[in-house]
């Protein structure tokens, strides 16, 4: 029978003080758990309201203003509270020591700092969203952003403040997997969720500084008028996009690349079998960080950019899809003569598999140009993004929390209604959203307040789909905090993996390891760490 | 002409419909192929090789150079096609005929107004003759929009600070949806408006018809379609709802208290002013962003729209 270990990260030291200024990433990474679960709760009850606003043409609940700011929010919460500090900040914290068999983060006090300023910028878009409120969709557009009420500007300086939190942890990351990595722990010894936070943390150092630029020249231009992006005084509203997108589109890999990484350890974990193609995954992990910085003008082909611009964007677009595709097929071969199990990390890996093919196959459509004419703006963007974001990133993030669970917290979950969970929210999530790319391409244009009859049928379904997938979570959110309490004790290895956070307790010590270990094998060498396939029943 | 549209597509009414949607469905195959290739092997995976015991796996190949070549330069010959396909439609959507017929298209939170060679103009109505090329030189005066029909497979962004164009040949009569697809505020889903094609007769007797009300017609009458057709509708309601603007039941004849202080009393000079200088005036509780409707309405309208307000005015003595 296993036991929790009597002294561990949880529970000591204790007092609330010991938690609010611990220098432990484990404790740092808990806490940012708990942010980013509020701001994911908060975006999620938005996005329910936006659906059920959209269940018939006319008004249903509330009105054309407040409709704008609520999928402003839902869009701005999810995107700069929830998706993009997301995994890297919660789950890369509480193990990327750990897979690297180190004590702690290259600089826990800069990581304690970045919890803090990310905890400042969520109380600032709080407060702004409660004085005011922002209607200018997440992207900001001007001269819409510059010419509108409410506390856009709060709202930017907080998005702002929250891109500090993230260069601070990309620094962190890159240090630290830099210098302190265990004796043994070569470069391609490392599990490939290393390298895919490594290949994030660049993006965070390097890109999320143009966005607090841009927004800052936002700011200048709301409060004194400096006429960057204002038609009326020589400026140029479409340079805005630029800068905006210089940022966001690199972003959106920051978004998706540590889910990959995350899929990248649960498909041999679950299929008791070596990765395929190791290097092939960690160097495509590079190859989109590089050219996911020039494919930004493919945001705005119909902005007025030169064709040739859109032509050049266009082909890089479709490159930028080819790192991606091999990780797919990779996954894939990864399962061939394995010994595949199905619990619930497997079942969002392998939903993760699902949606994320749907999402950049839809991509194509996108990428290319006069396709993209009639797709871009609609539905159909709006489909494509969500399969890409939530069918990969939040089904890989899941599919972390599910797997690492039982390593924070040392208790199993309830496995029946994890898989019941896992079920709703796949189905749930097919429902709103397939539903949408065919809005789309019936010519549904997005951020519609009200729509064409026509369009009624599929937009109930959709709203429908977002009940189903809203049962999802809160089941999941009651079986996992049952389990803090009254969890099976989990044991050091219940999944039978060779990477190093499972060779020390559940929960880990303060220090992580008793002593220093020593790296003699590859993450997903099995037979070498002389673990088995776990079989249950 | 296809009216009814494919499964997935509406109907296909420019000449350029054809070939993005061609282009639209290959992808669609080679996605489902793709989509089948992965999914149904993971699948199959899943079955075939399910975990039954806790022996270890006997094969843990883990590379195969062949094969990753493979997966690599099938996707990347595919992918080059689809570019090459897509840029060269996408020019032919970018290059307009010469001898277009050129309309230009005001956009505006949140109406279209769309200027014909010859001096007319219309709002909400893009009315073009079938089988021509038309050429769109557009321009916003306000924030971005983007104007979009999806039975043309067009759209494009309008810009407050330079000209933007597209253009379109509907070789049928019909009607269309036209929509602003970029977010422009409140009343950015009801920016709608609708393109007529109709044959050249007809489209030259458009022209000529110019404005007035048709014979017959009582000013009331004509100032009641010019409420819909000049779109106050988007904005004012004739019930007494409030709306973005103030509503114009019982407006006439009324009191009317301004933001920051000041009253008036809605007359006929008060409503005109309204209609050509919007932000002279702001009635208490709303925001400035009416545009000027100088240049859209022409005097012999704007007394057919007051006449119409007028009727709206002193509801309840009746």
């Amino acid at each position: 029978m296993n036991t929790i270990p009597e002294r561990n990260f949880l529970n000591h030291p204790t007092g609330l003080k010991s938690w609010l200024l611990t220098l432990d990433h484990k404790r740092i990474g808990v806490m940012y758990l708990v942010g980013i679960s509020v701001a994911f709760l908060l975006g999620g009850i938005f996005a329910v309201l936006i659906r059920l606003e959209l269940l018939n043409p006319a008004r249903d609940i509330m009105g054309a203003q407040t409709y704008n700011q609520i999928f402003t929010l839902h869009g701005a919460i999810m995107i700069f509270l929830f998706i993009i500090p997301g995994i890297p900040v919660a789950l890369g914290n509480i193990v990327l020591p750990l897979l690297l068999g180190a004590k702690d983060v290259a600089f826990p006090r800069l990581n304690l700092a970045s919890w803090y300023i990310y905890v400042v910028g969520a109380i600032m878009a709080i407060v702004a969203i409660f004085t005011g409120s922002v209607d200018t969709g997440w992207t900001f557009y001007t001269p819409y952003s510059t010419g509108t009420g409410g506390s856009v500007v709060l709202m930017t300086l907080a998005v702002f403040v929250l891109g500090f939190s993230s260069i601070f942890t990309g620094l962190n990351f890159v240090v630290t997997i830099h210098k302190l990595r265990a004796p043994g722990l070569t470069w391609f010894r490392l599990p490939l969720f290393v390298w895919g936070i490594y290949a994030t943390a660049i993006i965070q150092i390097l890109a999320t500084p143009i966005l607090g630029i841009t927004l800052v020249l936002l700011i200048l231009e709301r409060v004194v008028g400096i006429g960057i992006f204002d038609p009326a005084m020589g400026g140029d509203p479409v340079l805005f996009q630029h800068f905006f997108w210089f940022y966001s589109h690199p972003a959106v890999y920051i978004m998706i690349l540590p889910g990959m990484g995350i899929i990248s350890e649960l498909i041999p974990v679950f299929s008791h079998k070596r990765i395929f193609g190791y290097r092939a995954i960690a160097y495509s992990s590079f190859g989109i960080a590089f050219i996911s910085f020039l494919v930004w003008g493919h945001h705005m082909f119909i902005s007025g950019q030169s064709p040739l611009a859109s032509m050049i964007f266009s082909f890089l677009t479709f490159m930028v899809a080819i790192p991606s595709g091999v990780k797919v097929f990779n996954w894939t071969a990864t399962m061939y003569k394995g010994s595949i199990s199905l619990e619930t990390p497997m079942l969002y890996a392998l939903s993760f598999l699902f949606l994320f093919t749907i999402g950049g196959l839809t991509g194509l459509f996108l990428g290319t140009l006069a396709t993209d004419v009639h797709l871009t703006d609609t539905y159909f963007v709006v489909a494509h993004f969500h399969y890409v974001m939530m069918g990969g990133t939040v089904m890989a993030f899941l599919g972390g929390l599910h797997y690492w669970w039982p390593k924070i917290w040392g208790r199993m979950y309830n496995e029946f209604w994890a898989k019941i969970s896992t079920a709703l929210v796949f189905i749930g999530f097919n429902v709103t959203f397939l539903t949408q790319f065919v809005l789309g391409t019936k010519g549904m244009p997005r951020r519609y307040y009200s729509y064409l009859d026509q369009f009624q049928p599929l937009h109930f379904y959709s709203t429908v789909g977002s009940w189903i997938l809203a049962l999802g979570f809160v089941i999941m959110a009651i079986y996992l905090i049952r389990s803090i309490f009254n969890g099976k004790p989990a044991g050091d290895n219940p999944w039978g993996a060779a990477t190093l956070e499972w060779t020390t307790t559940s929960p880990p010590p303060t220090e992580n390891f008793a002593e220093t270990p020593v790296v003699t094998h590859g993450p997903y060498d099995f037979e070498a760490a002389g673990v088995k396939p776990t079989f249950s029943r | 002409m296809d009216t009814t549209g494919t499964l997935l597509m509406p109907p296909a009414s420019s000449t350029i419909a054809g070939d993005v949607d061609a282009l639209f469905y290959l992808i669609l195959y080679i996605s489902i192929f793709f989509f089948v290739l992965v999914v149904g092997a993971a699948l199959i995976f899943t079955l075939k090789y399910r975990r039954k015991g806790e022996a270890a796996v006997e094969s843990q190949v883990d590379h195969s150079l062949k094969l990753e070549i493979v997966w690599t330069v099938v996707p990347v010959i595919i992918v080059v096609i689809l570019f090459v396909l897509g840029f060269t439609v996408f020019m032919k959507m970018n290059i307009v005929p010469k001898d277009a017929i050129e309309i230009k298209v005001t956009a505006q939170r949140w109406l279209w107004t769309f200027d014909y060679p010859g001096g007319s103009n219309s709002v909400n109505e893009l009315v073009v003759p079938a089988g021509k090329p038309i050429k769109l030189l557009m321009s916003s005066t306000d924030v971005i929009h983007s104007f979009f029909v999806p039975d043309f497979r067009v759209k494009m962004d309008v810009l407050p600070n330079r000209y933007s164009t597209a253009w379109f040949t509907a070789p049928d009569p019909g009607e269309h949806n036209l929509m602003c697809a970029e977010y422009c505020g409140k009343g950015h889903s009801e920016m709608l408006a609708r393109v007529k094609v109709v044959s050249d007769r007809e489209y030259t007797e458009w022209l000529q018809k110019g404005s007035g009300p048709p014979e017959g017609m009582s000013l009331e009458k004509y100032g009641e379609g010019l409420f819909t057709s000049r779109r106050c509708v988007t904005c004012h309601s004739v019930d007494g709802s409030v709306n973005v603007g103030p509503s114009f039941l019982e407006l006439f004849g009324h009191q009317v208290y301004f933001k920051g202080g000041g009253q008036t009393v809605a007359d006929e000079n008060y409503i005109r002013e309204s209609m050509l200088d919007p932000e002279a005036k702001i009635v208490d509780g709303f925001d400035p962003v009416m545009p000027t409707y100088q240049g859209i309405l022409n005097d012999r309208e704007i007394d057919a729209l007051i006449v119409y307000i007028k009727s709206l005015g002193n509801q309840r003595e009746h």
